[in-house]
C-alpha cells in the first residue's frame, strides 16, 4: 500500500466551515425566525380572539379555554357586516380594474410615445406620490361635495381610480418590452390600442398581478378617505364598520377581530390567484436566445 | 410582389442629417441586401422604406405607388427583426396567424396558408410550441413564417442572422436564400456582414455615413470596386493599398517599384493608392510587385496566409499551403496585372 501525501487543495476541501460562518447561519436563520415569528402572531391572535369568549379576550392565551364559533355567527347575521363586506368588495375589485387599465394606459403612452411634454407630465404625476394622504383629503372631500358624490360608491373610488405609484410602475416595466414588438405589430395591421392590449399588455402581466394585489389590499383596508366620506352605515366599507363595533365604554374585540378574520379572506383569494402571474423572464422568451 | 424605388431619400434627426439623398431602383423579385458599418445608415433607411421612420424628404414608392404618408400596414411589407421580435405569449401558431389578423381572408383559407408557410419553413411539428421551447435558428423561422404568410410586396430583413452562432448563421443564409429562390419577393435585407452580402444578395449597395458608396452584383463590388472604401469593406482579409504615384499608365510604389497597369481612366501624374486582394498576389508570380520580409504566417489548411513587410508598409499574400515560406525569409511579392486596382488618393475613387 502506498501512502499519497494530501495536496494542498486536497486539504482545503476536507477542512471543515469556519466557525464563524456556522455562527453567521445561526444568526440569519434566528432573524428569519424572529421576522417570522413577528408576521405571524398577530394574524394568530386575531383568529385566537375571534374563537374567544367576551371575558376570556384580555387573557393573552393563545389558544382559547373554551372555543366558540359564536362571534362568527353574529357578525355574520349582522345584516350590517354584510352589506360592509359587499361595499369593500365592489369597491377594491372596481378600483382595482380601474387601476390596471389607466395605470398602464397612461404607463405604456409614457413610455412608447415621444410627445412634446412627456417628461413634464411624468414628473408632474410622480410629484403627487410626495402629497401625504391627509393632506388630499379636504380637497377630496370639497369635491365630492360639490359634485353631490358624499355618501356614495363613486366618492370612495375616484380618488384612487388612477394612482401615481401604479402609473410609475406600470411605465417601468413596459421598458422592458421591446419596441421591436410594437413595430412588429404595427406593420402587421394593427392600431395602438390594439397593440396595448394584445402585445404589450400580456407581456407585462407580472407587474399587472403586483399591481392588482397592491391595489386591491390598499382598497380593501383602506380607513381614513371611506370614514370621512361616508354617513350612513349602509355605505360603510369592512374597517370602517369594524370600528364601529363597539360603544365608548366597551370595544367588542372578538367581534373586531372575526370580521378582521373574515375580511381577509378575499385578500388571500386575490393573493393566490395573482401572485402565479408574479413570473420574471416572460418578456425575454420571444427574443434572441 | 412589387419593385421598389428610392428617390433622392434624405432623414435628419434635429440639425443633423444621417441619410444623404440615397436613389435607388430594386426591380421585382430582386434580392438585394445593404451593407456597410454601424451608423452608416443601412437600418434607417430599412426603416423609412417600412414606415417605422419618417422620411425628411425624397420619395419612396413600392410597385410605383408612393408610400411616404402611409402607414407601415398600408404598405404591403413585412419585416423581421434582428431580435425576432416573436411575441413570447402566443404559440408558434399564433405568431404565424399573426400575420394575417387583419386580412379579409376566411378562417379555413388562413388555416390553409398557416400550413403552407409552417411546411415550407419545416415547422409543422412545432406549431403548437411556445418561442421559449424552441431553438435560436427556430425562433428565426417562426419570424421569417410571420412575414411570409401575409405574402407581402416587399420582405424587409433588419441583419436577420446576427444573433446566431456562426453554423447556424450558415444555414439560415442558405434557407433565406433558397426561400427567395421558391417565392420569389423583392428582398430588401440589412447587414453589417460582407460575407452575408456576397453569398446572398442578387445586387449589393455599399453605404457609408448615409452615402451609397458603390451598387451592384456581388461579382462587381468584389472586382470592381468603386472607391477605396468599398475595396477594403469587401473581402477578407481586405484589399491591401500600396500608396504610389501615378505617371501615364505605371504606378511607381514608396520602395522605387513601377507597376504597370492596364486600363487606367484618367491619367497624369498624381498620388494614387495601388490595391490587391491578398487572393491575387503570391510569392513567385510572373509580375513581382513588391519585395519584403514574411513577419508572420497564418495556416489555413491548403493555403497560408502570409504577413509581409515592405516599404510600403505591412501587406497580407496568400502562400501555398505545402510549402510556405518562413518567417523571416525575403518574398518578392506579384500579382496578374488585371488583377490590380488604383484609386485616386484624393477622392478614394477608382481609377482602373
Amino acid at each position: 500500500m502506498t501512502d499519497i501525501a494530501p495536496s494542498a487543495d486536497t486539504l482545503l476541501i476536507a477542512k471543515p466551515a469556519p466557525r464563524s460562518r456556522n455562527l453567521g447561519q445561526i444568526i440569519r436563520w434566528l432573524l428569519l425566525f424572529i421576522g417570522g415569528v413577528a408576521m405571524v402572531m398577530p394574524i394568530a391572535y386575531m383568529i385566537s380572539t375571534s374563537l374567544k369568549w367576551p371575558h376570556e379576550v384580555y387573557n393573552v392565551n393563545l389558544i382559547p379555554k373554551e372555543p366558540t364559533i359564536e362571534n362568527y355567527t353574529y357578525v355574520l347575521e349582522d345584516g350590517r357586516f354584510y352589506w360592509w363586506f359587499v361595499n369593500s368588495i365592489i369597491i377594491a375589485t372596481i378600483t382595482t380594474i380601474c387601476n390596471l387599465l389607466f395605470d398602464s394606459l397612461v404607463g405604456y403612452t409614457l413610455c412608447k410615445f415621444r410627445f412634446p411634454g412627456r417628461q413634464i407630465v411624468f414628473i408632474a404625476i410622480l410629484s403627487t406620490l410626495m402629497i401625504p394622504t391627509e393632506m388630499l383629503v379636504i380637497p377630496w372631500y370639497l369635491m365630492s361635495q360639490s359634485f353631490g358624490w358624499l355618501d356614495s360608491y363613486w366618492g370612495i373610488m375616484f380618488p384612487g381610480l388612477m394612482t401615481a405609484f401604479g402609473t410609475f410602475l406600470m411605465k417601468q416595466f413596459f421598458e422592458s418590452v421591446p419596441d421591436d414588438f410594437i413595430e412588429a405589430a404595427r406593420i402587421d395591421g394593427l392600431n395602438e390600442l390594439q397593440i396595448w392590449w394584445t402585445v404589450a399588455m400580456p407581456l407585462v402581466k407580472p407587474a399587472l398581478a403586483a399591481l392588482a394585489i397592491f391595489v386591491f389590499l390598499g382598497n380593501w383596508t383602506a380607513f381614513l378617505w371611506p370614514l370621512i366620506v361616508t354617513n350612513s352605515v349602509d355605505m360603510y366599507t369592512i374597517p370602517v364598520g369594524l370600528s364601529g363595533f363597539g360603544d365608548e365604554a366597551d370595544v367588542a374585540w372578538e367581534l373586531i377581530m372575526t370580521g378582521a378574520a373574515i375580511s381577509t379572506i378575499p385578500t388571500l383569494i386575490v393573493f393566490l390567484i395573482f401572485q402565479r402571474f408574479i413570473i420574471r423572464g416572460v418578456v425575454m422568451a420571444g427574443l434572441k436566445g | 410582389m412589387a419593385n421598389l424605388a428610392l428617390r433622392s431619400l434624405t432623414k435628419s434627426y434635429g440639425s443633423t442629417e444621417v441619410l444623404h439623398g440615397i436613389s435607388l431602383d430594386v426591380a421585382d423579385g430582386e434580392f438585394v441586401v445593404f451593407v456597410g458599418p454601424s451608423g452608416c445608415g443601412k437600418s434607417t433607411t430599412l426603416r423609412m422604406i417600412a414606415g417605422l421612420e419618417e422620411t425628411t424628404s425624397g420619395i419612396i414608392e413600392i410597385g410605383g405607388r408612393e408610400v411616404n404618408n402611409l402607414e407601415p400596414k398600408e404598405r404591403d411589407i413585412a419585416m423581421v427583426f434582428q431580435n425576432y421580435a416573436i411575441y413570447p405569449h402566443m404559440s408558434v401558431k399564433k405568431n404565424i396567424a399573426f400575420g394575417l389578423r387583419s386580412s379579409n381572408m376566411p378562417k379555413p383559407d388562413k388555416e390553409k396558408r398557416i400550413r403552407e408557410v409552417a411546411g415550407i419553413l419545416d415547422m409543422v411539428d412545432l406549431l403548437d410550441r411556445k418561442p421559449s421551447q424552441l431553438s435560436g435558428g427556430q425562433r428565426q423561422r417562426v419570424a421569417i413564417g410571420r412575414a411570409m404568410v401575409r405574402d407581402p410586396a416587399v420582405f424587409l430583413f433588419d441583419e436577420p442572422l446576427s444573433n446566431l452562432d456562426a453554423q447556424l448563421r450558415t444555414q439560415m443564409r442558405l434557407e433565406i436564400k433558397k426561400l427567395h429562390q421558391r417565392v420569389g419577393n423583392t428582398i430588401i435585407f440589412v447587414t453589417h456582414d460582407q460575407v452575408e452580402a456576397m453569398t446572398m444578395a442578387d445586387r449589393i449597395v455599399i453605404m457609408k455615413d448615409g452615402h451609397i458608396q458603390q451598387v451592384g452584383t456581388p461579382d462587381e463590388v468584389f472586382h470592381s470596386p468603386a472607391n477605396t472604401f468599398v475595396a477594403r469593406f469587401i473581402g477578407a482579409p481586405s484589399m491591401n493599398l500600396l500608396d504610389g504615384h501615378l505617371d501615364g499608365a505605371s504606378v511607381t510604389l514608396a520602395g522605387g517599384q513601377e507597376v504597370t497597369v492596364p486600363a487606367l481612366r484618367g491619367g497624369g501624374i498624381r498620388k494614387v493608392q495601388l490595391g490587391v486582394r491578398p487572393d491575387d498576389l503570391h510569392p513567385g508570380s510572373a509580375n513581382p510587385i513588391i519585395t519584403g520580409k514574411v513577419t508572420l504566417r497564418e495556416p489555413l489548411g491548403a493555403e497560408t496566409l502570409i504577413y509581409v513587410d515592405t516599404p510600403s508598409g505591412e501587406i497580407i499574400a496568400k502562400a501555398d499551403g505545402r510549402t510556405p515560406p518562413q518567417v523571416g525569409e525575403t518574398v518578392e511579392l506579384g500579382a496578374d496585372p488585371e488583377n490590380l486596382h488604383v484609386f485616386d488618393v484624393a477622392s478614394g475613387a477608382a481609377l482602373s
